[in-house]
């Protein structure tokens, strides 16, 4: 009983921040100016899906990209002796201290043409290379900003696998290669799975990455949900709808990444 | 949530209100003890920060009436506040079009100009402009023209017309205004058409010219130019000539010009007074105050734009009165235009075709539909596959 009662300001917070405003979303996404129902808007997001597909794309590039780098990273943290661990962890959330604008900022006079990496390659007689306002350079943004969000969830699970199991594997013969794949990473599975959502929620929706390091001609939805509100449009209905369909994607995806956490639960249980 | 509720008890207020409004008479004198909601640019008064005059305490120290002074980024935030209803300003600082848009959305209110005596050092030709054609409603503060930024160590020529932003040399070293209504102007100053034109062929033939200009074009940014134009990493780069100044005493390598084969955007910020302002006597105590020539000359020393106020022009240092960046001679006024709200129809139109610049092309219902589809497939193919499994292992 008392459990419950504590949770009421809980309650109360999701049903003013969360809710609400996810109703008035939909709300504004289902009528025009003067406030009558209408499918108008909903059916002029279909103009922006190659904005949905650069996206998508863009955003799941990121997100292999993390975890590929981050996987490694988090279980090298996770391995290593207990005195370093926190020190490793401050260092990977230490960027994260920074404001995230200035962090991308940063990286603008890193790749730009006369940007210091190019001054340090001409100084080393290397050709330049051209890196700012490409896709790479939007990627490249995502994966720096969003990284800690992957390496975080990994490396409290991959801490949480208890040492005996992979002893155990180990007793019976099981080489390193084995261990890993049929010990270590379905046990790891719940990590993974909340790793990709936190990068790749954020990545799809981002808007300021892509305006900084993208040269504004590199639009995500992020733009041009940002375009309609901020913009000189000024259409928040059609923002809104822009946003209802964004989120509709996102809930499916999220749906996806539940059933694979199921399925590697039940089947980290059978192998324990 | 927080702004609909204002916005429900600001309605209610507001009706309630306006009879009483109405029914009051010019004349009362303001009050002191007041708070005034001033709500303008960032950086757009002179604070006293460089030994320039605090023009807020100095209101203050001579009426008693307090300001409260909060700034924002650009007319739309600015304008998505106050439609919102979320808070209460009793000065504001919009630019021309959206004084028309205001003026149209009746969000702003007709100012008492026997309370603004000062009004009469505005020159005439900064009086009645489009945007405001019997100026009822708005005094102007500033106004500028664009211009192009360029760098005279690679662009040696000169530089007199707009086209030059389509020149193949300067690929990749071109940038461009990241907002519709600026880059389209350019566009059809090219094209010999009205910024304020509602005919959609002239606005798809901006778009497509804007369309060819892309493959040269390094970025579309807004602030960032000044620091990709005084790092060299852009050559060419559209701007507010207001802003100018500053850019180019700290950089001897850049120049700014005002192309003359073509038209320019010749654009005023001016001050209203929302017709939610709670302290009208009040408000049109603080524009007069920014009106007298002292004052205006000590905004304008800080701020860097121009003064409609010839008797505020004589109180700058020389060097500023005479800058042809910041006064640039009557011709180039001449051969300028102003912009004014669009209607709703080509407002939306530019919006589509700016998004449609800035994507490449645009895509169509039919795939955004395959993409939902595809990934809720998926979804559904994990869901039967994995009951299947299920239906299996118990067999």
């Amino acid at each position: 009983m008392r459990a419950k009662s504590a949770s009421y300001p809980y309650l109360v917070w999701m049903v003013l921040f969360i809710v609400v405003p996810m109703a008035l979303v939909v709300a504004f996404a289902l009528t025009d100016r003067s406030g009558a129902f209408t499918l108008k808007n909903l059916a002029g997001v279909g103009l922006y899906s190659n904005v949905f597909l650069r996206s998508i794309w863009l955003g799941a590039i990121a997100t292999a990209v993390s975890l590929l780098v981050g996987y490694p990273l988090a279980y090298i943290i996770a391995k290593s002796a207990g005195h370093r661990q926190g020190v490793l962890v401050m260092l990977v959330m230490l960027p994260m201290w920074m404001n995230f604008l200035l962090r991308t900022y940063a990286w603008m006079t890193l790749l730009e043409d006369s940007g210091l990496i190019n001054r340090a390659l001409a100084a080393l007689g290397l050709p330049p290379a051209h890196m700012i306002n490409t896709q790479g350079a939007v990627v490249l943004g995502m994966v720096y900003n969003y990284i800690p969000y992957m390496i975080l969830p990994l490396y409290s699970v991959l801490t949480k696998i208890d040492p005996s199991v992979i002893e155990a594997a180990q007793d019976l013969g099981a080489d390193a290669k084995r261990v890993f794949l049929r010990i270590t990473l379905p046990l790891s599975m719940p990590g993974v799975i909340s790793g990709i959502t936190m990068v790749f929620v954020p990545a799809v929706s981002t808007f300021i990455i892509s305006k900084m390091l993208g040269g504004g001609s590199n639009l995500l939805i992020g733009d041009l949900i940002d375009m309609q509100f901020l913009g000189s449009a000024y259409n928040p209905n059609l923002g809104s709808a822009i946003s209802l369909v964004l989120m509709v994607l996102i809930l499916i995806c999220m749906g996806i990444m539940n059933q694979f956490d199921e399925n590697g639960a039940t089947e980290g249980g059978v192998l324990v | 949530m927080k702004k609909w509720i204002a916005a429900v008890l600001s309605a209610v207020l507001l009706a309630g209100c306006s009879p009483a409004f109405a029914a009051e008479s010019g004349q009362a004198a303001p009050k002191d003890g007041v708070t005034l909601n001033v709500y303008n640019w960032g950086e757009y008064i002179a604070s006293g920060s460089d030994g320039t005059m605090d023009v807020n305490a100095e209101f203050t120290k001579q009426t008693g009436i307090r300001v409260n002074y909060t700034t924002f980024e650009d007319n739309e935030s600015m304008y998505s506040k106050l439609a919102g209803g979320g808070a209460s300003y009793d000065v504001i600082f919009p630019s021309d079009y959206m004084v028309s848009k205001l003026i149209k959305e009746k969000l702003v209110q007709k100012l008492d100009f026997r309370n603004i005596p000062n009004y009469r050092y505005i020159d005439p030709e900064y009086r009645n402009l489009v945007y405001d054609p019997k100026n009822e409603y708005s005094v102007p503060y500033t106004w500028g023209v664009v211009g192009i930024f360029y760098n005279k160590k690679y662009v040696k020529e000169k530089v007199d017309s707009w086209k030059i932003l389509w020149d193949r040399r300067y690929a990749g070293k071109i940038l461009m205004f990241d907002n519709p209504r600026d880059a389209f102007g350019i566009a059809q100053e090219i094209l010999g058409y009205s910024f304020n034109s509602t005919n959609p062929e002239e606005w798809n033939a901006a778009a497509e010219l804007l369309e060819k200009q892309k493959p040269l074009v390094q970025a579309y940014v807004m602030d960032q130019i000044f620091n990709k134009m005084s790092s060299g990493e852009a050559w060419l780069a559209p701007y507010y000539a207001g802003d100018a100044a500053t850019l180019v005493a700290d950089n001897p390598n850049i120049g700014f010009a005002i192309p003359t084969k073509e038209k320019t955007n010749f654009f005023v910020d001016a001050i209203c007074i929302p017709s939610s302002a709670k302290h009208k006597k009040e408000a049109e105590a603080y524009i007069d105050f920014l009106c007298r020539p002292e004052v205006a000359a000590a905004n304008m020393e800080a701020v860097g734009y121009s003064t409609p106020e010839s008797a505020a022009r004589k109180l700058l240092p020389e060097e500023m009165r005479e800058d042809p960046i910041i006064y640039p001679p009557k011709s180039v006024l001449k051969n300028s235009e102003t912009f004014r709200d669009l209607p709703e129809g080509t407002g939306l139109l530019l919006d589509t075709l700016w998004a449609q610049v800035k994507m490449g092309s645009s895509g169509d219902t039919g795939t955004l539909l395959a993409v939902l589809g595809a990934f809720l497939a998926v979804y559904i193919g994990i869901v039967v596959y994995k009951k299947i499994k299920r239906k299996k292992e118990l067999q």
